[in-house]
């Protein structure tokens, strides 16, 4: 912010939920990192703990809830503040949802790592990779306040969506090829999916920070991968 | 289909359009243009334009010494009765210049009438308070038409039913508020089509000022409002456009939700959000 308010209590106010967000964020963060890192070595233990540590970023969820409706009943914002305010109350939604999503990945790879490795989960840390540099981006165009930076995560979703829709079509011809990996492909899938709409989360996110810096709805057309692109798979003939 | 249902779906597109166009229509009451005001050497009003629309509560709101009540008494020439007031510029009702040599300056403020920041009833009885305008305006015929005229005017107030048992009592013996709403109905009873507050609240509790403000949204059927206020928060709650003054100059007017959730002019945004400006 250029300049400061009179009451010198209600910027600080602001800094800190600004801090708690963004603290937030990195706590989503490391949980969809642990959870790629849980997967990637079939590591049960590190899956556990970051199915438990979820309820910090809970936790961290309520405690904005109950700041914003603080600040918004005892310091009755207007404009660029009011935009602040609820903004954050947006993205700690977001936040909360992208958590869920590297918990139910966690959950996933506990299961996973009972039965033995099926060949298409190599493409799945790539995605996740994405998926964490979407979240990394947006986080830093939070704090810097950067709506091109939104704006480019904005747009990375498609390639996401993309490698969605190309995993979907591998684990379907895996599992009509080998019928026992279905389980596993399944769980695969799942989480796949999860990782996808940690992307849409991101997307909200981005368009959260265009509203508080433009103080209006980014209103373009996001283009899209993979819509109506769920092409039927055909079985292979039986011999 | 059933086709009564048929035809309520059909019919109900059509009524909703027509509500919207009702909704959508906006006249303007007042046209102020390039409207300066000097006091002596002190150039107090820079170049103001401003529309007001017709029946619709219109806030003025700005630090103390931006303008904004100069601009608020300019449109009933209250600032005629100051001597070393300038006033220049064109300001129109309903397309009359109203600072024409034919107005009648009496006239013009029975159409355009003020409430001040303190109430100020008549030191009389609350009947004769509301009744004076009529009577010195010559609006009634006799004393049932004068009687259906006060109570009306109190009616639309919000107050007749406090004071209906004690017409008699002097206005200074209401509370505050009451009074203020006496000085309402006071304004109320010459038939007036705009009215013009300024700071109607700022010495009444908020009890008192909530039941101001709801009467503002009431007579704002009727009546086209122009409203001073230090209150950022009133004039969100009262108004359908804002006008924010500094320093003399307008910097910014529109939809009030717009200028309160994203002002244009850095200098709105400073103000209404409490920064240095």
């Amino acid at each position: 912010m250029a300049s400061e308010h009179i009451v010198s209590s209600f910027d600080e106010e602001l800094n800190e939920l600004k801090n708690k967000v963004s603290e937030m964020g990195g706590l989503a963060e490391a949980q969809l990192v642990n959870a790629l890192e849980a997967m990637q070595r079939r590591d049960t233990e590190l899956a556990t703990r970051t199915i438990e540590a979820d309820a910090r970023v809970d936790e961290m969820e309520r405690e904005i809830d109950a700041f914003v409706v603080q600040l918004l009943a005892l310091r009755q914002p207007m404009a660029s503040d009011l935009r602040e305010i609820i903004v954050a109350l947006k993205i700690s939604s977001d936040l909360e949802r992208i958590a869920d999503y590297a918990t139910n990945v966690a959950k996933r790879t506990v299961t996973l790592a009972q039965s033995p490795q099926v060949r298409p989960a190599h493409a799945i840390p790539r995605m996740v990779r994405l998926a964490l540099s979407m979240i990394y981006e947006v986080l830093d165009s939070y704090s810097d306040r950067d709506t091109q930076k939104a704006i480019a995560v904005w747009r990375r979703d498609e390639e996401l969506d993309e490698m969605y829709i190309s995993l979907f079509r591998e684990l379907l011809t895996y599992m009509m090829e080998d019928a026992r990996s279905i389980s596993s492909c399944t769980h695969l899938l799942f989480i796949a999916k999860n990782i996808e709409r940690v992307g849409d989360h991101a997307t909200n996110i981005a368009e959260s920070i265009y509203y508080l810096v433009e103080g209006r709805p980014l209103l373009q057309s996001r283009p899209k991968g993979g819509d109506e692109e769920y092409d039927r798979v055909e079985a292979p003939p039986s011999q | 289909m059933d086709e009564n249902i048929a035809e309520a779906i059909e019919a109900a597109p059509a009524a909703a359009t027509s509500d919207a166009v009702v909704a959508e229509t906006f006249r303007v009451k007042m046209t102020t243009r390039n409207v300066n005001v000097h006091y002596a050497e002190k150039h107090a009003l820079r170049d103001v334009t401003l529309d007001i629309g017709e029946r619709e509560v219109t806030a003025l709101i700005g630090p103390s010494g931006c303008g904004k009540s100069t601009y608020l008494r300019c449109l009933n020439r209250m600032n005629d009765t100051i001597d070393i007031c300038r006033v220049t510029g064109r300001l129109e009702l309903d397309g009359q210049d109203i600072y024409d040599d034919s107005v009648d300056v009496v006239q013009l403020r029975a159409s355009i009438g003020m409430v001040f920041q303190k109430p100020n009833p008549f030191p009389k009885s609350i009947f004769d308070n509301v009744a004076y305008g009529p009577r010195v305006h010559g609006l009634v015929s006799d004393r049932a038409d004068l009687d259906r005229l006060v109570e009306q005017s109190l009616r639309k107030a919000g107050l007749f039913d406090e004071v209906k048992d004690r017409l008699g009592d002097p206005g200074t013996s209401l509370s505050g508020g009451q009074q203020q709403r006496l000085c309402i109905a006071r304004a109320i009873a010459v038939g007036p089509e705009v009215i013009l507050m300024d700071e109607p609240c700022s010495s009444l509790d908020p009890i008192a000022t909530a039941r101001i403000e709801e009467l503002i949204d009431e007579l704002r059927q009727n009546y086209t409002i122009v409203i001073v206020t230090h209150s950022m928060q009133q004039a969100a709650r009262v108004s359908q456009k804002t006008a924010f003054f500094h320093l003399g100059d307008l910097i910014e007017q529109g939809e009030t939700p717009r200028i309160f959730t994203n002002p244009r002019d850095e200098k709105t945004q400073g103000y209404i959000t409490g920064r240095f400006g």
